[in-house]
């Protein structure tokens, strides 16, 4: 008998059939981008190429999908076997959440048409860390759905094909660890590449990768604080508080360890000055601080990290906080030079919410009939 | 192990300073897709004096061309560093002396050097009526081609001409003019096509067989991979225009005055093997090359496109991919309109929902603990 199940129950519940409302909407607007152009729907321009398609569906939506990553390391690196029933939901969160970062792009893609093209060896540029990325998602995203095939293979009762996968799945955790360590700090060398157009508190030269990698792996352990606290909340499941709490030593290794690089970076490139210059990217910087610095005072407290509540609360606070840097550096203060501005237009956001709703629509309906969750104890 | 060589002999013989030698080798080393490493091996190669290849160097029909590009080269003393490079026993544009002395010198080098010297082909060779219509010291090119070419360690066809015939072989073509491949159908020959062809193309192959003692990687028609391997239109800085359909159709009229594809003018680069776009000619920067300066790329160095098609008035046959026939508008946008009501409404709510649902979120959990409490 398998260690999970399907949570089973009615597929069509209001909030999903909300979802699905937004994503029609999105989808009508995902349409008129491919029929007219990107000049129809987006506010996208010459200074602003990457708007939040982007921005939130790729740079942000792949560090949110870094959940089973952050698992993997755990439970298969450090050997903490205890986390073994978080791993399967995280991964096919993050399968979700990279597939949909990778169809994201696509949007975002003047000449999508010719995408074909990273596929094929001899146009290789190996100096380019879009490849990189590129690259290293598409297979990343192969590695996931292989990663969640057991699922799949248990439901359709291939017992055999499971059992041989089951033998190799080593080797792709493996790659699954390696995999975002690589593109995830990649799309911090993003920044580097974009020289003197981000903004000097984030242009640290050359520590942008580690603090990526740092913060995709606290976005990856929030995730699934995340997921496991709202389906404790949603589907009125146990709360997995005990469980979730003994992390709480590494998330606060590494949101130190975040909080340090970030300030001793400025610090030794003296630019420690511009946090308190008062204009828009010292608030930004602060703001990002805080929402850093407030999880970690949570999470230093073990009264207050056994509940639930506050675990939430910590988890979104990460949440926000990663993504407020990368918004930070790659939009908000970014600055292309005079006489170019970018705010997102209303279809443009109905895109990205639409494909946002696409992915918490696809996680309803396959934990409500693939055996993702694990089963309850008290079920036993 | 390799003694490290002292490069101030360098500087005597060719009268360049270490620096500037490095320089150039590291140069060629990157041109050539060679690491650092192979440009030190390049350096000490021409260090070394006895790895000097002695060098038969013939000419056919032809103007002389590559002779002059190669001479009026401005990089730091290319011309000492061929002269000085290589041993040059026999050049006919070259040579201080003249008539049946520099003839017997050359037939002495040939012997002495059996299957080590390098044999450069310039010019076309013209085989019709036994090869009368081009003769040097009473013999015939064609003759001379083949004796010469018996006992070369390698074969370079220099430009066009040697390459596949260049203009001379143009229709109606009287004299059967040929290129140096042709001719010796049994040997492997290198070609350096273009007209004139470019002087980094030639330093940087015979740079190459001097390091390592044999050729680079060529193609099927015996070009240097490294230097033909993509097609003019792959590099050029007007490409994004062709695929953005911005075309110059007269000369003068405003697409070509703002710098836009010069395709429909006849532009030969689409199916036209040569790196141009990043060598550029005359080493002066600042864009200089023909597409560079506004004309289209003729094809030069291109069997069956230069010579062959019309310049202006026949499209090129496009290797890639071919351009839509319809284009979409291109807008120059600097900002957008702004933030619109809906978008910061539609930003609001979503980040509203997120904080709101973490809200209500913690209070079930909460309430849910105390329940199991």
């Amino acid at each position: 008998m398998s260690a999970h199940q399907a949570l089973g129950g009615r597929i069509f519940t209001k909030p999903f059939l909300v979802l699905l409302l937004i994503f029609v909407v999105g989808l009508v607007f995902m349409v008129e981008r491919f029929s007219s152009g990107m000049g129809a729907v987006s506010n996208l321009n010459g200074g602003f190429a990457w708007g939040i398609w982007v921005v939130f569906d790729v740079v942000v939506g792949t560090a949110f999908a870094c959940g089973g990553y952050a698992l993997a390391f755990m439970v298969y690196v450090f050997n903490k076997g205890q986390y073994h029933p978080l791993v399967r939901p995280a991964v096919l969160a993050s399968l979700l959440g990279y597939a949909l970062g990778g169809f994201g792009a696509f949007f975002d893609m003047g000449r999508f048409w010719q995408f074909y093209e990273i596929f094929i060896p001899g146009n290789w540029n190996f100096n380019s860390v879009m490849l990189e990325v590129g690259l290293c998602v598409a297979v990343y995203i192969i590695i996931l759905a292989l990663e969640f095939a057991p699922a799949v293979l248990e439901k359709f009762g291939m017992h055999g094909l499971l059992k041989s996968l089951n033998k190799v799945l080593f080797f792709l955790i493996a790659l699954g660890v390696l995999l975002p360590t690589m593109h995830q700090s990649s799309l911090g060398s993003l920044l580097i590449a974009m020289g003197h157009k981000v903004h000097p508190l984030w242009q640290v030269d050359h520590m942008q990768p580690v603090l990526a990698l740092i913060s995709a792996l606290i976005m990856g352990f929030s995730i699934v604080i995340f997921e496991a606290s709202t389906s404790a909340v949603g589907f009125s499941r146990k709360s997995e508080a005990s469980l979730l709490a003994k992390m709480r030593q590494v998330i606060i290794g590494l949101l130190s360890t975040f909080l340090i690089v970030r300030l001793l970076v400025l610090l030794v490139q003296g630019k420690l000055g511009l946090i308190f210059a008062a204009d828009f990217a010292s608030l930004m910087i602060l703001l990002e601080t805080a929402l850093f610095a407030i999880p970690l005072v949570i999470l230093l407290s073990p009264e207050r990290s056994s509940r639930g509540s506050q675990l939430l609360i910590a988890a979104m606070c990460m949440l926000m906080a990663g993504s407020l840097y990368r918004f930070d550096a790659f939009l908000l203060t970014f600055n292309p030079g005079p006489g170019y501005s970018y705010f997102p237009s209303a279809a443009e956001i109905m895109i990205t919410l639409g494909v946002v709703a696409f992915e918490i629509m696809a996680y309803l309906i396959l934990v409500k009939t693939l055996p993702v969750l694990h089963r309850e104890e008290r079920a036993l | 192990m390799e003694i490290e060589l002292d490069y101030s002999s360098i500087e005597k013989r060719l009268g360049v300073t270490r620096r500037t030698f490095l320089k150039f080798c590291t140069g060629v080393a990157a041109s050539l897709g060679l690491s650092s490493q192979s440009a030190i091996a390049m350096a000490n190669a021409i260090a070394d004096p006895k790895k000097r290849p002695p060098v038969i160097w013939l000419h056919g029909q032809e103007c002389t061309g590559p002779t002059e590009s190669l001479l009026r080269s401005e990089q730091p003393s290319m011309e000492h560093l061929i002269l000085d490079l290589i041993s040059l026993d026999y050049h006919q544009t070259l040579d201080a002396g003249a008539g049946h002395s520099v003839e017997h010198i050359k037939k002495q080098s040939m012997l002495e050097n059996k299957g080590k010297y390098l044999l450069v082909i310039e010019g076309a060779i013209p085989i019709k009526d036994k090869g009368i219509y081009c003769k040097i010291a009473g013999e015939t090119m064609l003759d001379l081609t083949l004796e010469a070419a018996e006992h070369a360690a390698a074969i370079v066809a220099f430009g066009s001409c040697a390459s596949w015939g260049g203009v001379q072989s143009a229709s109606p073509n009287p004299t059967g003019a040929t290129g140096a491949p042709q001719v010796l159908k049994d040997k492997t020959v290198v070609t350096i096509p273009g007209c004139p062809p470019n002087p980094a193309n030639f330093i940087g192959t015979v740079l190459y067989f001097v390091t390592y003692g044999k050729l680079p990687p060529i193609d099927a028609e015996g070009r240097p991979k490294w230097a033909y391997g993509r097609l003019v239109h792959e590099n050029c800085y007007r490409r994004p225009h062709f695929d953005a359909g911005r075309f110059a159709t007269e000369f003068g009229d405003d697409g070509h005055k703002k710098g836009y594809c010069l395709y429909k003018l006849g532009c030969k680069g689409p199916e036209t093997y040569n790196n141009c776009p990043s060598l550029e000619y005359n080493n002066v920067g600042g864009n200089v090359w023909p597409i560079g300066v506004g004309h289209p790329c003729f094809g030069c160095s291109e069997k069956g496109v230069g010579f062959e098609k019309a310049m202006f008035n026949e499209l090129s046959d496009v290797k890639t991919h071919t351009p839509p026939n319809m284009f979409p508008a291109i807008e120059v946008r600097e900002s957008s309109s702004g933030i619109s009501t809906g978008a910061a409404a539609l930003t609001g709510v979503a980040i509203g929902a997120a904080v709101g649902a973490t809200a209500m979120g913690a209070r079930k959990l909460d309430q849910q603990e105390k329940d199991q409490s």
